[in-house]
């Protein structure tokens, strides 16, 4: 054997340790149009609550109903943004996966959707209890929070950038308990700014030389 | 002449490439079944099956046999001899390198 097959030997074997424990296929683009999705959410809910407000100042009563159907408005609304932004995120990462001709739903995938679906599933439950309870302004401390312990979680399987974007959702939750009433600007920064930031600096980072190279 | 010959370290095992991925593959995860050894080698399942034997025949790595639903599964761990080995590998690949440069 020559020196260049060692050579090409040893690299073939980080890719191989590389590309069999970390899910690479995450694409930037998925980040940024979960950012777009919620910040057009969160623009969407505050005209609702804005409105809400207006009417309850209006009238000088508390309606109970007029509260209930704000709340149902806004979970739906909520879910549509979260099925907005995985929808739009898995597109943009089956399209990186076919282009760089890599399955996108192998072990790497598996470990990355069940390290991140455990925090998910207990902050839903969690959250679903606050809202039972009447403990709405802890909603969105508590989103940031669970959805950034998700990341830091799944960053192991994935790019491990990931887990510092995980952190900063953390500390935007936890700032947010001292604010309550505060929480849809956290929302809105952490769901939307965050997330199109980091998704760009991703993009940047990993897929920018690829995508001139085609 | 032991000192000059590297080459010797070279572990002949290690000379397929299919085997080196195996390997590569086990260094970095836990337990890997049969079909994600199949899906990241690329490979089809008799000529995986033959060289997981080699290395199996040669303790270097470990199978478990299990079941999910009436599905086998079978899994691979690498043993704590295949990794001494693996490492021994790369350390003679690199030393080989460096002695050119």
């Amino acid at each position: 054997m020559t020196d260049q097959q060692h050579l090409n030997t040893l690299s073939d074997i980080k890719r191989i340790m590389d590309r069999s424990s970390r899910y690479i296929s995450l694409s930037g683009l998925s980040g940024v149009c979960a950012g777009i999705s919620g910040l057009v959410g969160a623009a969407i809910a505050h005209s609702w609550i804005r409105d809400y407000y207006t009417r309850w100042e209006t009238s000088g009563i508390f309606d109970k109903q007029d509260f209930n159907i704000l709340k149902i408005k806004l979970t739906i609304l909520g879910l549509i943004v979260m099925g907005l932004a995985l929808g739009g995120g898995t597109y943009f990462t089956w399209r990186k996966a076919r282009k760089d001709g890599l399955p996108i739903w192998d072990k790497t995938a598996r470990n990355v959707f069940y390290s991140g679906l455990i925090p998910m599933v207990a902050g839903a439950a969690f959250i679903a209890g606050m809202v039972y309870n009447n403990l709405e302004v802890l909603v969105a401390p508590a989103c940031l929070l669970f959805y950034g312990l998700a990341l830091v979680n799944a960053s192991k399987y994935t790019f491990g950038d990931i887990k510092y974007f995980g952190i900063a959702q953390i500390i935007l939750g936890i700032i947010n308990v001292f604010y309550l009433r505060r929480g849809l600007y956290f929302w809105a920064f952490g769901f939307g700014v965050l997330h199109i930031v980091y998704g760009v600096m991703m993009w940047w980072k990993y897929e920018r030389n690829a995508s001139a190279e085609d | 002449m032991a000192i000059n010959n590297p080459i010797g370290n070279l572990n002949k095992i290690f000379d397929s490439r299919i085997r080196l991925g195996v390997m590569s593959i086990l260094m970095v995860n836990d337990e890997v079944s049969f079909n994600d050894l199949k899906q990241m080698l690329e490979l089809t399942d008799g000529n995986l099956a033959s060289h997981l034997n080699t290395l199996e025949e040669n303790g270097y790595l470990k199978v478990h046999k299990g079941f999910i639903g009436r599905k086998t599964n079978t899994t691979y761990q690498i043993t704590k001899a295949g990794e001494k080995a693996f490492k021994g590998h790369l350390a003679a690949l690199e030393s080989m390198i460096r002695s050119i440069e």
